[in-house]
């Protein structure tokens, strides 16, 4: 019996293929529409403003926010199933990317502080990484307290809560939601991501993350 | 227990991210450099699974818990908002390699200075909500 969990434990912990992606969206969309409710993740953020009283400054937030709390519940979980999978499912808490990639980090880097083996999976100080390269220690306390983390935590949150809400959606509810309901706004939303993504990924992102303040 | 259900839902995905590694920084930089399928591989699936899920619901071949077709909402036809708000969500999604469902995962994961993430998403939120009638939609 005890061997049986190991084995499920162990082959959950695994790095999951792409085509789990169709199988963890789908039944997350599945789920909620037979619960009567759209999936999209960033109207919390809207609904988290209009709980702490943004109704007063912007009608915007003046709505009945207490009938979203089902979509709080769902960040909530996504928050606890991330904590589950981080410390009892995490496998070797790296990603698996590939060698091209490892070579475009290290240009950036400037020097090859990565390797195929040793890229983690977040670019942040955690108990697994401990001896992350300063460089790529992006998400920890003491990387909001220098420019460039201020910059990446601070004002990367900033762009993704306000585009999120201009574009009526984000990931979840335009690439995902939308799509599948073949949603011509949310292609044009879904192309502007991309168009955004490849600005700041081949033009803006190198140069902040060689700040070294 | 009516909201519980809904925190079992997110368990499922958010888990799932984590294991599908479409939390990870890096994995947004390989996909936006074109240097692997893997995250084109989640959405794609992602959006051929949800077309015919959102067709049986369309359809009313499944009916939702309440027992009645689910009412989709057509989008506006605001085409502004799609393309200025798109590309700055992009923006920004590129800039930390995290979206708006991500930072709930990761800061489950462990990482606590994810709290300022959220809190400044939610200022953006807020900006959005503040300028919306000068902002062309």
């Amino acid at each position: 019996m005890y061997e049986t969990l190991e084995q499920i434990h162990a082959f959950i912990s695994q790095p999951w293929p792409w085509w789990m992606g169709g199988i963890t969206i789908g039944t997350t969309l599945f789920l909620l529409l037979y619960f009567g409710k759209d999936f999209g993740l960033s109207a919390n953020l809207r609904t988290m403003c209009a709980a702490d009283g943004a109704g007063d400054y912007a009608d915007f937030f003046d709505f009945d926010w207490e009938k979203q709390g089902w979509n709080l519940m769902v960040a909530l979980g996504a928050m606890f199933g991330g904590y589950i999978a981080a410390n009892y499912f995490g496998g070797d808490g790296m990603a698996h990317v590939s060698q091209a990639t490892v070579d475009t980090l290290n240009n950036i880097a400037g020097e090859d502080l990565l390797t195929i083996s040793t890229v983690p999976l977040i670019p942040g100080k955690d108990i697994i990484h401990q001896d992350i390269p300063a460089f790529w220690n992006l998400y920890s306390w003491s990387s909001l307290f220098s420019v460039r983390g201020l910059i990446i935590i601070v004002g990367g949150g900033f762009l993704i809560g306000f585009g999120a809400r201009y574009a009526g959606g984000c990931t979840s509810g335009h690439a995902i939601s939308g799509l599948a309901d073949l949603q011509i706004p949310s292609l044009v939303a879904v192309i502007g991501f991309f168009t955004g993504g490849l600005i700041m990924t081949w033009l803006i992102l190198p140069y902040i993350l060689q700040i070294t303040i | 227990m009516k909201l519980f259900k809904y925190m079992v839902v997110g368990f499922m995905f958010g888990f799932g991210m984590w294991k599908l590694e479409a939390i990870s920084t890096f994995r947004i930089i390989e996909m936006f450099h074109f240097q692997s399928f893997h995250m084109y591989g989640i959405i794609m699936t992602g959006v051929i699974m949800g077309i015919g899920i959102t067709q049986l619901f369309k359809r009313g071949k499944v009916k939702t818990i309440q027992g009645v077709t689910h009412q989709f909402n057509d989008k506006s036809r605001e085409w502004w908002r799609y393309i200025l708000g798109g590309t700055i969500f992009g923006m920004g999604w590129a800039l930390t390699g995290v979206c708006s469902g991500m930072m709930f995962v990761l800061m489950g994961s462990g990482y606590t200075v994810f709290a300022i993430f959220i809190g400044s998403a939610m200022l953006g939120t807020f900006a959005y909500g503040y300028f919306r009638k000068v902002l062309p939609h």
